[in-house]
């Protein structure tokens, strides 16, 4: 008996039961539909929520002022608590930074100053403006999608040159072209030399909605941020490293030249704390796989509920069936023979099904993604994993069955009730 | 069948031949368990069959007739006892010479006819050839072939639910017939045929039977149709109570 004779077979066997061969089918799709579709949203956000944290700056580190902790625990303890005892950064700290850590790729204070009014002729936007040094797009991988950024000579004259956020450009000047435009941030009037590429809700403030300017600028003009003992006051110090392998070390470094730069005796508390990107990713990683967790499980029972599905029909049948597997073998049926036609009816049924299934799922996601609210993400794994069980099913359910019927003497089979 | 009981002998005449029996059962016992209670179906047994011989087995219903078919058909196997086809014992074979057997060897018409409820009369007819290793050309060919000699030409494509129930039967004889067994095994192959039918169809048989030396077993309740045999065997409680050569006329 060839495989084709055989396989001509169990295609007749299928086509002889339309009805049963489509629920099968039906249970497939709905199981593989699902899985492909809900993991493909989980892992569209879990990798959403990457990218944005990425964008932040490649290997960077962050220093900000008083205690501040960053936790992975229960939801509870989850998050950046609230500094606890504040003394403020200021920009010699920065200075102590480059000038005492070695191999950085950049050190880049920022003022920050929230609620700053930006105009443009009758246009008038309250915008969080940011005094940064020329350092500050390099370390924290801020892209000039028009004009460009200022240079170190700007910063040092204190020049009025201001970079716009993506978002802030649109509200002021609509589709017009900002460059070289002059706009007022608080009260002193800028020239607009540049705007950044979109970034998205990111760390430490949306760049998106944010005007640049010199740091020495900013002091002059928006704030002049002067601590008690003098000193000028920076918001926070962005430091790149020049590798992730390299990050421990520098924050190692980092922390021992701001406890001197702070005086802080052996056994007393930093004043400031010195985060890491890999803190972020860690925190982000276990609330996304909180919820592909949880989209999983709604998966899970999808599948489960097209596996119930798929057996029910199987287990429906398997009085028909073995009466089936009986007369078959009566009329010169091998074992063998039997086992294959059912195995090729299973792996044919998962297959079309299945084929439909991804092609739902994918559908599904693709709808999903084009609502613009959640990125999705078809990944090859999800496939696997949902066609593979339907095909577990099938095979358990179909071929179990199957075997002991074909096991049976066949008038035992054929009498079966 | 009283009056046929009564004028029977009980001795069991064999045919005094030669050549070794094609079917050779010697004690056979069948016990189905249902739960707790034991049914004693066959309680011994033994009869000899040789090739081209045309035998009835009657005896009321329970007594065994099924039951003793089946076994000698390989299709189930017996409790205790020994059953040779061919002077191989059946219980030894694998399962690829037991599928040999019943595809090509015996041809069996289930009292219940016992069709594939989901395929057309053609599908089920060539079902035995499909198994043979035809193509299904081939095997549709031939199994129109068989259909129309049993009458069914014209319901080729009906399932078995739009069948009468002789037609259902004349679809299962069809099926037994189709690959061209040399023994043929109907379990009341013309239960369900109006008179006329059924002669038909047992003038097919007793055709074969001639013509082609083939061997048939038939059981049947139809004292006429026993009365065409060459031997009745008559069942009785599981046991044969007596074995009789029918005298041509
Ligand atoms: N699968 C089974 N399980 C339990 N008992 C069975 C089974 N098959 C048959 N029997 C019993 O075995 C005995 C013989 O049954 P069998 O079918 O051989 O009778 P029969 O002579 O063919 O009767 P009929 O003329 O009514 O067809 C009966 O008493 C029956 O109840
Ligand atoms: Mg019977």
């Amino acid at each position: 008996m060839n495989f084709l004779r055989n396989f001509g077979i169990a295609i007749d066997a299928l086509l002889a039961n339309k009805l049963r061969s489509g629920l099968t089918m039906l249970g497939i799709i709905i199981g593989v539909a699902s899985v492909v579709a809900l993991l493909s949203i989980g892992n569209g956000v879990q990798q959403s929520i990457n990218s944005q944290i990425t964008s932040i700056g490649t290997n960077l580190v962050t220093v900000v002022p008083g205690q501040v902790r960053i936790t992975a625990g229960p939801p509870s303890s989850q998050g950046i608590r609230a500094p606890t005892q504040t003394r403020p950064l200021t920009d010699a700290d920065a200075d102590a930074i480059r000038a005492r850590v070695p191999n950085l790729l950049g050190v880049a204070p920022e003022l920050t100053v929230n609620n700053v009014t930006v105009a443009y002729q009758r246009e008038r936007i309250l915008i969080t403006a940011r005094g940064v040094t020329v350092d500050y797009n390099r370390v924290r991988n801020l892209e000039v999608a028009q004009g460009r950024w200022f240079e170190a000579a700007e910063d040092e004259r204190a020049s009025r040159v201001a970079i716009l956020g993506s978002e802030a450009a649109d509200a002021l000047f609509g589709g017009l072209n900002p460059i070289g435009q002059t706009i007022r941030v608080g009260n002193a009037p800028f020239t607009v030399i540049g705007v950044t590429q979109p970034v998205g809700v990111g760390f430490a403030g949306n760049p998106d909605t944010s005007v640049f300017v010199p740091l020495q600028t900013a002091y002059r003009t928006i704030s002049n941020a002067r601590t008690a003992s003098g000193a000028r006051r920076v918001s926070v110090i962005f430091i790149s490293a020049l590798s992730s392998e390299d990050i421990a070390r520098v924050e190692r470094d980092v922390t021992e030249v701001m406890r001197q730069q702070h005086g802080i005796r052996e056994g007393v508390e930093d004043d400031f704390t010195v985060l890491t990107q890999q803190q972020f990713l860690s925190i982000a990683g276990s609330i996304t796989g909180i919820l592909t967790l949880f989209l999983g499980a709604i998966a899970g029972i999808s599948l489960l509920v097209g596996g119930i599905g798929i057996m029910n029909i199987m287990l429906v049948s398997v009085t028909e069936r073995t009466m089936e597997i009986g007369l078959r073998k009566a009329v010169g049926a091998k074992k063998r023979t039997i086992l294959t036609q059912f195995l090729v009816e299973t792996i044919t049924l998962s297959l079309i099904g299945g084929t439909f299934g991804i092609l739902f799922g994918v559908g599904i996601a693709l709808l999903v993604g084009a609502t613009g609210i959640i990125t999705t993400t078809v990944t090859l794994d999800s496939i696997i994993l949902a066609v593979s069980f339907s095909l577990a099913v099938g095979l358990f359910f179909g071929i179990y069955p199957a075997n002991r019927a074909a096991s049976l003497q066949p008038i035992e089979a054929v009498r079966y009730e | 069948m009283g009056e046929l009981i009564t004028s029977y002998p009980t001795t069991s005449p064999e045919p005094q031949r030669d050549d070794p029996p094609i079917i050779e059962a010697k004690d056979l016992t069948k016990v189905y368990k249902m739960g707790e209670t034991e049914v004693h179906a066959l309680r011994g047994v033994s009869l000899r069959i040789w090739k081209g011989e045309m035998v009835s087995v009657i005896g009321q219903s329970g007594s065994g007739k099924s039951t003793l078919l089946a076994i000698l058909g390989a299709l189930d196997v017996p409790t205790s006892g020994s059953y040779k086809l061919d002077g191989r014992e059946v219980a030894s074979l694998n399962d690829d010479q037991l599928a040999e057997i019943r595809n090509q060897r015996i041809g069996f018409v289930f009292q219940k006819f016992n069709l594939l409820a989901r395929s057309t009369a053609l599908a089920n007819v060539a079902l035995p050839l499909a198994y043979a290793g035809l193509s299904s050309r081939e095997a549709n060919r031939r199994a129109t072939e068989m259909l129309k000699l049993v009458g069914l030409g014209d319901r080729l494509d009906h399932r078995p639910n739009q069948l009468s129930g002789g037609q259902q039967q004349r679809v299962a004889i069809a099926r037994a017939l189709v690959n061209q067994p040399s023994i043929i095994l109907a379990d009341e192959p013309t239960g369900n045929l109006d008179s006329a039918t059924g002669k038909e169809i047992m003038g097919l048989f007793q055709k074969l039977h001639r013509e082609r030396g083939i061997t048939l077993i038939v059981v049947t309740h139809d004292p006429n149709i026993a009365a065409q045999s060459e031997r009745i065997i008559r069942l009785k409680d599981g046991l044969i109570e007596y074995a009789e050569e029918v005298q041509t006329a």
